[in-house]
């Protein structure tokens, strides 16, 4: 029968080789010392840190909740509208019909978890593909927060956040920078990375991602209650989302109906070069942050190199290639029998 | 306590639109024994595995668990219910490693409240253990499971609804993938397990594997039972010949076609 020849390499190297992220980490290193070596200057120092962490940590916030539902075996294209709802939500809610801040923090909450709720259980009930399904939520989404944005307050623009009560507190929890110049948003982005990554790696919901994602006939006949896991999974990208809506709209103190607008992609964008697969049961919650991160790094470095912003859409085009394609080459070393 | 069955079957009938695909199927599983479940493609074994499981319930007729009727809603009722089946395909996630696709929805957890975890060094031992049980020997569990041969994946099923126990275990075609030596092993793990107060159905359609370990045999055949025998009632060769049709083994009452 079939003898293992003792492993030239030990199966922790394998391991470490096999870790979805590999590519997302050796870019983004690679990506940190190009920058480092060309523009040394601005680049290391406190506030061009801060300026590639505070461009990240939206993303990343939104891409480690997308990471969760890709490797669960769906899309959501919508989350880039529920960030554009979340806001307006808000605002309406505050100056348009006078609400205290928290509970319009929590009626917005819940409208978004509803609006994950129902791509879930359309696409679970339907069995269309959540591609489709979200993609017609993404519009509905939006067409619906400019019409009732207009038809309630005549603007699709809307401010004065700073007069509810209860902002001074939301301002802290949201907005803040307990160190300067550091946005509060990036711990939220590094707890909710860790968070997912203890989910995945260490829960039973995070294997029944893995499953539901990888193989949704097996895990269900297995006990898994596949539907269930989507639903959530759903609900969690519309929950980041609609975090991403309030810092945005803490921290510009309004909204705009327009805001978000083409997240769904930079989102997936980050989640791939993160090295989860776009068929879903394999990838990291640590990959789409360091994702995020080269959207940071990209999107800070390439202007204080002094390269024109316009090519910055340039280089993260080709990087999701040769992230993609990297991964491939990888995976299918590390996935011969050991 | 030998009146009620592990598990009696009672006149099932499964219909898709117009097609029947069982017809009024009746048999018991006694606990402690292998009952063969034999018939060619389409014979409506898929089916009536389906329904024990869960994954539909039967159009008519009744199913008894220990005696109490089973209306299952689910594969995970099922489950809950001591029932567990394992799948000829569709048994493994090839990307998720192999000790997490051996616990895929029965996770043991570690710690308490909000620290319940999974242990992956635990898991990882117990599915080394359980898989060299079936004498499948696999280096390292964290590999994914798509890398491991058509019958290290039948073996993993396997000993993943071994090791879940319960009291129904429900083989679909286990021996498809497998070889000789794995086949055998797997046979005598049978036996084993089937002692052990659990109801084992071994669907087949190979009588060569499902003669030495059956104590009981059921054959069907469009959708019908054609014959229901304890082992010492018959021969391989009569079981070879109830399978292939032979209406003269199976005496009156037999299908017309």
């Amino acid at each position: 029968m079939e003898t293992e020849p003792a492993g030239a390499r030990s199966p922790r190297v394998r391991r470490l080789l096999a870790r979805p992220e590999l590519a997302a980490a050796l870019g983004a290193a690679v990506l940190w010392i190009f920058f480092t070596i060309q523009a040394a200057e601005p680049f290391l120092s406190r506030a061009g840190t801060a300026a590639y962490l505070n461009a990240a940590a939206p993303l990343g916030i939104l891409a480690v909740a997308v990471s969760l539902l890709m490797i669960g075996g769906e899309f959501d294209l919508s989350v880039g509208s529920i960030i554009g709802v979340s806001g307006m939500s808000i605002m309406l809610l505050t100056t348009h019909f006078g609400w205290p801040l928290w509970p319009a923090l929590a009626a917005t909450v819940g409208l978004c978890l509803s609006i994950g709720y129902l791509n879930g259980i359309i696409v679970v009930r339907t069995g269309l593909p959540s591609f489709i399904v979200t993609l017609g939520m993404l519009f509905t989404v939006r067409g619906l927060t400019i019409a009732i944005s207009r038809g309630l307050s005549g603007r699709t623009q809307l401010g004065g956040l700073d007069g509810s009560t209860g902002y001074e507190a939301a301002r802290f929890l949201f907005a803040s920078s307990p160190l300067p110049p550091f946005r509060v948003s990036v711990i939220w982005w590094i707890g909710l990375t860790a968070a997912a990554t203890w989910v995945l790696n260490r829960t039973r919901y995070g294997n029944w991602i893995f499953g539901a994602g990888g193989q949704a006939e097996t895990a269900r006949n297995l006990g898994v209650p596949v539907s269930r896991v989507k639903i959530s999974l759903f609900m969690t990208t519309a929950g980041a989302a609609c975090l991403v809506g309030i810092i945005q709209a803490v921290q510009f103190n309004g909204a705009d109906t327009l805001r978000g607008t083409l997240q769904e992609f930079w989102a997936i964008t980050a989640v791939v070069i993160g090295g989860t697969l776009l068929r879903g049961g394999y990838g990291s919650a640590i990959g789409a942050a360091l994702g995020a991160l080269i959207f940071g790094l990209v999107r800070q470095g390439i202007v204080m190199i002094g390269v024109n912003a316009d090519w910055f859409q340039v280089a993260l085009g080709t990087l999701l290639i040769a992230a993609v394609l990297f991964n491939n080459q990888v995976r299918r070393l590390v996935e011969q029998r050991r | 306590m030998s009146s009620d069955p592990r598990l009696a079957v009672r006149e099932i009938s499964k219909t898709f639109g117009s097609v029947r695909a069982l017809e009024r199927v009746s048999l018991d599983v006694r606990a402690g024994e292998v009952t063969c479940l034999l018939g060619d493609n389409g014979a409506g074994k898929t089916t009536l595995i389906k329904i024990l499981s869960g994954v539909y319930g039967p159009t008519e007729g009744e199913i008894r668990l220990d005696g109490t009727s089973l209306q299952l809603s689910s594969p995970r009722e099922a489950l809950a219910r001591g029932i567990t089946t394992v799948y000829q395909d569709l048994a493994i996630a090839p990307l998720m490693s192999v000790w997490r696709n051996f616990f895929l929805g029965a996770e043991p957890l570690k710690g308490r409240g909000p620290f319940r975890r999974l242990d992956p060094v635990r898991c990882e031992r117990i599915a080394r253990e359980e898989l060299a049980r079936l004498g499948v020997q696999i280096a390292d569990t964290y590999q994914p499971a798509g890398t491991l041969s058509g019958g290290e994946r039948q073996s993993l099923a396997i000993a993943r609804a071994l090791h879940r126990g319960g009291r129904l275990l429900v083989l679909d075609e286990p021996t498809a993938a497998l070889g000789v030596r794995q086949t055998k092993v797997l046979l005598r793990t049978i036996l084993e397990v089937s002692q052990e107060d659990v109801g084992v159905i071994l669907v087949t359609h190979n009588p060569h594997h499902a003669f030495p370990v059956g104590d009981h045999f059921v054959v069907l055949r469009r959708g019908q039972v054609v014959a229901d025998r304890a082992k010492d009632e018959l021969s391989q060769e009569t079981l070879i010949q109830l399978m292939a049709g032979d209406d003269l083994a199976a005496g009156p009452g037999g299908p017309a076609a």
